[in-house]
């Protein structure tokens, strides 16, 4: 590939998504694109990049940016997160939110939606606890294909024994030939809707848990901090927010501080959320 | 080191999970059959069973619930890890005591999680 096609494409994923490539990733770029390509009817990744180039085309940018995306996505990743989650935010939020009966949770990255059902899971295991109360969980991606594969809500055998524990297999999915479905007790629970992460954040509201996981580190520096300082600004002041095993606010922003020996857990660096949950630093 | 006990009546598929069960630092005993794999515990409790289904002489089910009835000793975690992968059978296994349950085909991804979820790294 031209240096000059290289750079051209790696400004525009910059752009749309926030995708940062270096040089060392053209073949990423050579077998994404290229079936890509072929489903549009050029010949070549040239080709494509040539129609790029002359057209600003919305839809075949769009899918060029999607089809960049790395969707890898588990039950329960990393375990840690979602123990946290159930022993220490729940436990937290029940007190903090007790007056109001309010929750409102939001999965950053969603990709195919194991993340948010987890999180659905845990809610659902103490469910009794939660009667009365109003729990939003918000799954949201760039990415509209993940989307619509995390709102079906059907997952193959590998994918199912990914970090899921069995128990929970059988107690939330139904096996239907070579797929499991999961059971729309929990899938009712997550609403999904695209949205891109470098879009401003009006309108979504003030969270009181935000999972962003395995995201910031396709971004560079500057998109790190200006995501994560928006992410500030929609986060409750004892709210809390998760990041991936690979990503940490520090030497980023100092809005946001890591909790004390909790691995990928943050907090408002002026709120009070440690306490809440028993974290104290 | 923990003790692992790969039970399976295939030899590749015993040597596959060897090989992962080492670089996760277990120690390994194999057994082809239930009885072989109810002789091995008499002799040496493990922490945890790797156990399949189907086999010669004495099945996993057998293997499992005679294990489960043992008194006076340390129980082992017990991961069954079969082809069977129908929910009837699952929840059978559950029942009868097993602590994880692994479809096949397996790799080592899924080994690591469903050892990590009963504790065992
Ligand atoms: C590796 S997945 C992470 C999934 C899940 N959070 C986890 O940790 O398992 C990363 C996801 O981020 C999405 N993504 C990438 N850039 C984005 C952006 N600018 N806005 C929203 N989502 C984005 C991708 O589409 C992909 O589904």
């Amino acid at each position: 590939m031209k240096t000059q096609d290289f750079d051209f494409l790696a400004g525009l994923l910059k752009e749309r998504s926030g995708l940062m490539l270096t040089a060392d990733k053209v073949y990423l770029l050579e077998s994404r694109l290229t079936p890509l390509a072929r489903k549009r009817g050029l010949d070549t990744l040239d080709a494509l990049i040539q129609k790029l180039r002359i057209s600003r085309d919305d839809v075949l940018i769009k899918d060029v940016t999607e089809a960049m995306t790395t969707n890898e996505s588990f039950f329960f990743r990393d375990n840690t997160p979602f123990d946290l989650f159930k022993n220490h935010v729940l436990p937290a939020m029940e007190k903090a939110r007790g007056p109001k009966r309010r929750l409102r949770i939001w999965c950053a990255a969603a990709s195919t939606g194991q993340e948010p059902y987890s999180l659905a899971i845990l809610l659902r295991e103490n469910w009794a606890k939660w009667q009365g109360w109003n729990i939003e969980i918000i799954g949201t991606d760039i990415c509209t294909q993940v989307l619509e594969k995390a709102k079906a809500g059907v997952y193959s055998q590998f994918e199912v024994q990914r970090g899921l524990p069995i128990q929970m297999l059988i107690k939330y999915f139904t096996q239907d030939g070579d797929v499991w479905r999961l059971n729309d007790e929990i899938r009712n629970m997550v609403t999904y809707r695209p949205f891109n992460l470098l879009s401003n954040f009006i309108g979504m509201g003030s969270f009181d848990v935000i999972y962003c996981r395995n995201v910031l580190i396709y971004f560079d520096q500057a998109t790190k901090k200006d995501v994560l300082e928006r992410m500030h600004g929609t986060l409750a002041a004892d709210g809390t927010l998760f990041l991936g095993a690979a990503e940490t606010v520090l030497g980023i922003t100092d809005k946001l501080r890591p909790v004390r020996g909790q691995r990928g857990m943050y907090v408002s660096s002026s709120g009070n959320a440690e306490e809440l949950m028993g974290l104290g630093s | 080191m923990k003790l692992c006990l790969v039970v399976d009546d295939s030899k590749v598929i015993r040597k596959v999970a060897r090989r992962i069960l080492e670089e996760l630092r277990f120690d390994i005993e194999e057994a082809a059959d239930g009885q072989e794999a109810l002789d091995a515990c008499d002799r040496n409790m493990p922490d945890v069973v790797l156990l399949d289904w189907n086999m010669p002489v004495m099945d996993g089910l057998e293997f499992l619930k005679a294990v489960r009835a043992k008194e006076g000793v340390e129980q082992p975690i017990v991961v069954f890890c079969t082809t069977e992968n129908d929910m009837s059978h699952i929840r059978t296994a559950i029942e009868a005591g097993a602590n994880e349950y692994i479809m096949k085909p397996f790799d080592r991804e899924i080994i690591e999680a469903k050892f990590s979820q009963v504790g065992l790294i």
